[in-house]
C-alpha cells in the first residue's frame, strides 16, 4: 500500500470513504505491529486518539465545520507539552512529567482537527544527531534497522517514514528536523525563527529552537505549515508578520528562479556519492529553468564552533530548572539541598546533556564570557550577514542536508564526528532563516536529503522549488520496504 | 569615629504594585493560600515563555524619572543563574549591562545640610518565591515548603553610588527614596511587608583618603531602624577590626536584629558566579522618547518641589514643610485640608503637633486614622468663628481622630460650644471676683500676674468653654471699675 498523504486522506475522509476512527485505528494497529522494532514512540495515546477521532466523525456526520486537518493522525516530538499527557524530552529527569498545559502548536493542531497518536522519541532534550542519546531507547531507521534515524527528532522522522503517522512535528535547533528527514527519506522543514510559536516547546537553546513539520510530500508540508504558523502573544519572539497560505506556493514552475550553490557546503567532509546526488538534483533544476550559480558563504566554517558555544550556553541555563524540587525525578535519599540538586541531575541527565551543560556553564563563566559567548555571537552575526548578502542575489540556496546517509548505531562514537553531522544545517539556525530538506534518491539504498535554504519568511520559495522538483522527478517520493519489521 | 570615614551605598528593592506579575497574568496580591497565585509560567514549568507586563516597564520608567535618571533608549533583560529552591527557573530574569535607567540622583537633608546622593542605576527584575524551613536554615532543616505566590512579582532594584557617609545619611536617603516612590504611586514601599527592601554596602577609610576600603554587604535589614542600627554597628565593627590591626574581609553579612550584630554569611570566594547572559526569550526593549516624555509630564509634584513650594508660597517653616512632605499621605492630608480651609500655618500646626502626636502614640499610619481633612477644616472654621476655643478643639480633634465623627456633632454631643455671651460670662466674672478678694487686691497693688489666676478660675467655672477673648476683656473692665 502506498503511504498516504494528508491531501490524499482529506478527500477520502470528506467523501466518507474512510472515517477518522478507522484511519486512527489503522495507524494505531500499524504502531502496534511495527513499533517494537522501529521504536519511534515514547508514549502512544491510543484511548485519547480514538476518542478525538470519534468526535471528529460525529461532527462530520452532523455537518459541522471541520478544521483543515480533520481526522489526520499525527505524532509530536516528546518535547512539546501536551496537557495531561506525559512529556519527557526522552530524559529520565522528566520520566514522569505530565504537563498541566499544552504547547501552542498542539492546540493549533487540535483546532485543525488532527489526531495525536503519541509522543515520539528523541535525543535527550534534543541534543544529538542520531536519537542514540534518548534516555530510554534508540529509535531505528525504517530503511535499515541497523542504522540511526538521525536526530534529534529521530522518532518523528521514523514515524512518518514508516507510515505510523501521516505527519509529525519535530524541533530543529541545529538540524534536528532536517537531518533525520534526510536520513529517513521524508520532507522536513525548519521554519523561520519566530514563525511557529515556541510556547510549550521544552527549550534546548531558546534563540535557535524552532518547531517544524515532517511530511511525506511537499504539499503536506505546506498544509501543516498553514496549521502551525502564526503570531502568538505568549511567545515574545513570535514574529508579527502576515502569514501566507503556504499552498499557494505549490506551483510547478521555477523558470528564472535564481538558485545559489554555496561552495563551502560541498567537497571535503561530504560523502562523494551524496554530493553526486545533490549535483544531479541541481542539474535537474537547471533543466527545469532555474538559473543556477555558485556562490560563497565565507564564514560557514565558523558556524559549528559558534553553535557549540551559544547552544550549550543557553541550554546550561534552560536546563537548570530540572533540580528535583518541583517535578520530575528527585533522588530520595539526599543529605541536603545541594546533594539533592547534584545527585538528581547526575542521575537524571545523560552524558551528552551533561557535556553541553558543562560546556555552556564554562562559556558563560566570568572571565570567559567575552572570549567565548560574546565572540560566538559575533560569529553568528557574520554568518547571518553571509546569508543576507547571498539572498540579495538568489531566491534560494541548495546544499546537502547532511554529509552522509544514515549511519549504523555506534559508528559515530567520537563526539566531534557526531557534531559534524550538522555542519550543513547549523548555519541556518544561527541565521534564523528557513530551510527544507527534500528526499532525493538513494545511496547504498539509504535516502539522501537535499537542503533548500531561503531568506527569513521565504518559506514560499522553498516550497515552490521543492514542489517543482517533486512534480518532475521520481527521486523525491521514497518509501522504505519495511522488510526488517514484517 | 574621628579618623575614619564610612563609605556606604544602598541597594534598594522596590516591589511594583502592578495588578499582575511581571511575565504572566497571575495576581500580585499579597497573602493568599500558598501556591494559589501561580500558573505554568511563574512556576517555570518546562516549555513556558515570559511576556513582559508593559505596566512594569511604565512604572520602572516613572521611578527612574522621579530619581532623575536618564532612561535607556535600548534596554534588555538578562538571566542571573543560580540554584535555589525559591527560584522556579533556577535563574532570575533581571537586567545586567543595559538597565532601564541610569545616572540619577536625589537630594537629602541631614541636620539642615543638603547633600546630593548619586544613583547608579535602576533595573527591573522578578521576585522569587518564599521558603518555609522545618528548622532554622535550609541546610539544617529536615524539609522545606515552597510558596511561589511571590515568584514573578515585579521589582525594581535601585543602586546608589557610595556617596553616603553615615547611618543617618543612609536613613535620610532611604526615607527620601520611599517618599518619592510613594508620590509617584508605583509601590506601597512598606518595609514591614517587604515591598521595600534594603541591603547596605559598607566600608571605612581614613578621613581624607580617596581610595575605597574593602566593603562588606549587609543584608536582612527589615526596618528603617534596623538599617540605621546595622550600619552603625558595621562601621564600628570595621573600625575595631582595623584598630586591632586586622584586615576587613570582603563578604556578605546578615543583620541579627535581636542580638544587634552583623554576622558573616558568605565570603567573596563563596560568592556566586551568576553567569549573566541576555534573556533569549524576551526581545530587547526600544523605548520611545515620546513615551518617556509623556510619562515625565505625567509625574506628580515630588516631595522636594512640594516642600519648596510650601515654604515659599504657604510660608511654612522649613522643618514643618519637610515633615509634611516626607510622606505622600501626610502631604495629601495637608493639601486637602488647606484646599477647604486655606489657613496654611494653622493647618500645618495642627498636623505637626496634634496629628503626629496621636499617630506616634498609636504607632499608626495616617491612612489608618479616622480623621478626615474635611473634619479638620471644619473644626478650624469653628475655632475661627469662635464656636469652640483652641483648647476645646484639642478634645474635639482627639475625638475625630478616634471616631471620625463630624466636629459639629462632637461639640454638640459633648456640649463643648464656646460661651461668648457677655451676660453669661459677666455673671461668672463677678462671681470669681467676689470669691477671690486676695487676687483682686494683688491686681490692684500692681501684680499684673494675678489676672492669669482669675482667668483660670473663670475658665474652670465654664469647663473651658468661655471665649478667652471675651473673658479677658470683661475681667479687665470689671477690675478697672473696682
Ligand atoms: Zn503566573
Amino acid at each position: 500500500m502506498e503511504l498516504s498523504t494528508i491531501h490524499g486522506l482529506r478527500d477520502l475522509l470528506a467523501n466518507r470513504e474512510i472515517s477518522a476512527e478507522e484511519l486512527t485505528n489503522q495507524a494505531l494497529e500499524k504502531i502496534e505491529k511495527i513499533d517494537d522494532k522501529i521504536k519511534a514512540f515514547v508514549t502512544v495515546t491510543k484511548d485519547e486518539a480514538i476518542q478525538v477521532a470519534r468526535e471528529i466523525d460525529q461532527k462530520r456526520s452532523k455537518g459541522e465545520s471541520l478544521g483543515p486537518l480533520a481526522g489526520i493522525p499525527m505524532a509530536l516530538k516528546d518535547n512539546m507539552c501536551t496537557e495531561d499527557i506525559k512529556t519527557t524530552c526522552s530524559s529520565k529527569i522528566l520520566y514522569n512529567f505530565i504537563p498541566p498545559y499544552s504547547a501552542k502548536v498542539y492546540e493549533k493542531l487540535l483546532g485543525a482537527g488532527s489526531i495525536l497518536l503519541g509522543k515520539t522519541n528523541m535525543d535527550e532534550f534534543a541534543m544529538g544527531s542520531s536519537t542514540e542519546n534518548s534516555g530510554f531507547f534508540p529509535t531505528c531507521n525504517p530503511w535499515d534497522l541497523n542504522c540511526v534515524p538521525g536526530g534529534s527528532s529521530g522518532g518523528s522522522a521514523a514515524a512518518v517514514a514508516s507510515g505510523e503517522a501521516v505527519f509529525a512535528l519535530g524541533s530543529d535547533t541545529g538540524g534536528s528536523i532536517r537531518q533525520p528527514a534526510s536520513f529517513c527519506g521524508v520532507v522536513g522543514l525548519k521554519p523561520t525563527y519566530g514563525a511557529v510559536s515556541r510556547y510549550g516547546l521544552i527549550a534546548y537553546a531558546s534563540s535557535l529552537d524552532q518547531i517544524g513539520p515532517f511530511t511525506r510530500d511537499v504539499t503536506d508540508c505546506a498544509l501543516v505549515m498553514n496549521a502551525i504558523t502564526g503570531h502568538d502573544s505568549f511567545d515574545s519572539t513570535s514574529a508579527l508578520v502576515d502569514y501566507p497560505d503556504y499552498t499557494r506556493f505549490l506551483v510547478n514552475d521555477i523558470k528564472d528562479m535564481r538558485i545559489g550553490i554555496p561552495r563551502e557546503y560541498f567537497g571535503e567532509g561530504i560523502e562523494p556519492e551524496v554530493e553526486a546526488k545533490i549535483r544531479e538534483a541541481i542539474n535537474k533544476l537547471e533543466e527545469l529553468g532555474a538559473v543556477v550559480e555558485e556562490c560563497s558563504l565565507p564564514h560557514t566554517q565558523y558556524a559549528l564552533p559558534a553553535y557549540y558555544i551559544i547552544a550549550p550556553a543557553e541550554c546550561s541555563s534552560n536546563l537548570a530548572r530540572y533540580d528535583g524540587v518541583r517535578y520530575g525525578l528527585r533522588v530520595e535519599d539526599a543529605d541536603d539541598i545541594v546533594s539533592m540538586f547534584s545527585r538528581t541531575r547526575d542521575q537524571g541527565f545523560g552524558i551528552e546533556v551533561k557535556r553541553r551543560i558543562m560546556l555552556g556553564t564554562y562559556a558563560l563563566s566570568s572571565g570567559y564570557y567575552d572570549a567565548y559567548y560574546l565572540k560566538a555571537l559575533k560569529v553568528r552575526n557574520l554568518v547571518k550577514q553571509d546569508f543576507d548578502k547571498a539572498f540579495e542575489k538568489f531566491d534560494c540556496l541548495i546544499t546537502p542536508t547532511a554529509p552522509s546517509v544514515a549511519f549504523e548505531f555506534g559508528s559515530k562514537a567520537d563526539t566531534i564526528a557526531m557534531y559534524k553531522q550538522d555542519v550543513c544545517t547549523i548555519p541556518i539556525n544561527l541565521a534564523g532563516i528557513p530551510a527544507l530538506s527534500l528526499p532525493y534518491g538513494l545511496v547504498n539504498n539509504m535516502p539522501v536529503g537535499l537542503q533548500f535554504v531561503g531568506k527569513a519568511f521565504g518559506e514560499g520559495n522553498l516550497l515552490r522549488v521543492a514542489y517543482t522538483l517533486e512534480q518532475n522527478s521520481d527521486q523525491t517520493r521514497l518509501e522504505p520496504s519495511l522488510e526488517g519489521v514484517k | 569615629m574621628g579618623q575614619y570615614e564610612a563609605v556606604i551605598g544602598l541597594e534598594v528593592h522596590v516591589e511594583l504594585k502592578t495588578k499582575t506579575k511581571i511575565f504572566c497574568g497571575c495576581p500580585t496580591e499579597f497573602g493568599g493560600e500558598p501556591n494559589t497565585h501561580v500558573c505554568p509560567i511563574c512556576l517555570g514549568l518546562p516549555g513556558v515563555l515570559p511576556v513582559l507586563n508593559k505596566k512594569v516597564l511604565e512604572y520602572a520608567i516613572k521611578a527612574g524619572l522621579a530619581i532623575n535618571c536618564s532612561i535607556a533608549e535600548f534596554s534588555k533583560f538578562d538571566r542571573k543563574n543560580y540554584f535555589y529552591p525559591d527560584l522556579t527557573k533556577a535563574f532570575q530574569t533581571s537586567q545586567y549591562d543595559l538597565p532601564i535607567a541610569e545616572h540619577g540622583h536625589l537630594d537629602i537633608n541631614v541636620n539642615g545640610e543638603i547633600k546630593r546622593i548619586g544613583i547608579t542605576r535602576l533595573h527591573m527584575e522578578e521576585d522569587a518565591g518564599k521558603l518555609v524551613h522545618q528548622g532554622d536554615t535550609i541546610s539544617s532543616s529536615f524539609s522545606s515548603l515552597a510558596d511561589y505566590n511571590r515568584a514573578g512579582v515585579p521589582l525594581v532594584e535601585i543602586v546608589s553610588e557610595p556617596d553616603l557617609r553615615s547611618a543617618e545619611e543612609a536613613k535620610a536617603y532611604l526615607e527620601m527614596l520611599k517618599a518619592i516612590i510613594e508620590y509617584i504611586d508605583v509601590s506601597d514601599v512598606k518595609m514591614e511587608q517587604g515591598s521595600l527592601r534594603c541591603d547596605a554596602n559598607i566600608s571605612i577609610r581614613p578621613v581624607g583618603s580617596k581610595e575605597l576600603g574593602t566593603r562588606t554587604e549587609v543584608k536582612n535589614l527589615n526596618s528603617f531602624r534596623s538599617v540605621q542600627r546595622a550600619i552603625e554597628y558595621e562601621i564600628q565593627r570595621q573600625i575595631d577590626q582595623v584598630e586591632e590591626g586586622e584586615r576587613i574581609i570582603q563578604e556578605t553579612r546578615t543583620w541579627d536584629e535581636n542580638k544587634g550584630v552583623t554576622l558573616s554569611l558568605r565570603s567573596k570566594e563563596e560568592a556566586h558566579d551568576y553567569r549573566y547572559f541576555p534573556e533569549p526569550d524576551l526581545t530587547p526593549l526600544v523605548i520611545s522618547r515620546d513615551w518617556v516624555a509623556e510619562l515625565k509630564n505625567g509625574l506628580p509634584e515630588l516631595p522636594e518641589a512640594k516642600k519648596a513650594r510650601l515654604i515659599a508660597e504657604h510660608g511654612l517653616p522649613e522643618y514643618d514643610a519637610g515633615v509634611i512632605t516626607s510622606s505622600r499621605a501626610l502631604a495629601e492630608f495637608y493639601d486637602k485640608t488647606v484646599c477647604i480651609h486655606p489657613d496654611y500655618k494653622g493647618v500645618s500646626n495642627w498636623i505637626m503637633v496634634e496629628l503626629l502626636k496621636l499617630l506616634n502614640a498609636e504607632n499608626m499610619e495616617i491612612s489608618e486614622a479616622k480623621i478626615s481633612p474635611e473634619g479638620l477644616a471644619k473644626m478650624l472654621t469653628m475655632i475661627e468663628k469662635n464656636i469652640i476655643s483652641g483648647k476645646i478643639a484639642k478634645q474635639v480633634f482627639e475625638e475625630m481622630f478616634n471616631t471620625g465623627k463630624d466636629p459639629e456633632a462632637i461639640v454638640k454631643e459633648k456640649g463643648l460650644v464656646q460661651i461668648s455671651d457677655e451676660g453669661q460670662i459677666n455673671s461668672i466674672v463677678e462671681q470669681v471676683i467676689a470669691n477671690n478678694p486676695k487676687s483682686v487686691e494683688d491686681f490692684k497693688a500692681g501684680k499684673e500676674k494675678s489676672i492669669g489666676f482669675l482667668v483660670g478660675q473663670i475658665m474652670k467655672e465654664t469647663k473651658g468653654q468661655a471665649n478667652p477673648g471675651v473673658v479677658n476683656k470683661l475681667l479687665k473692665d470689671k477690675l478697672n471699675e473696682l
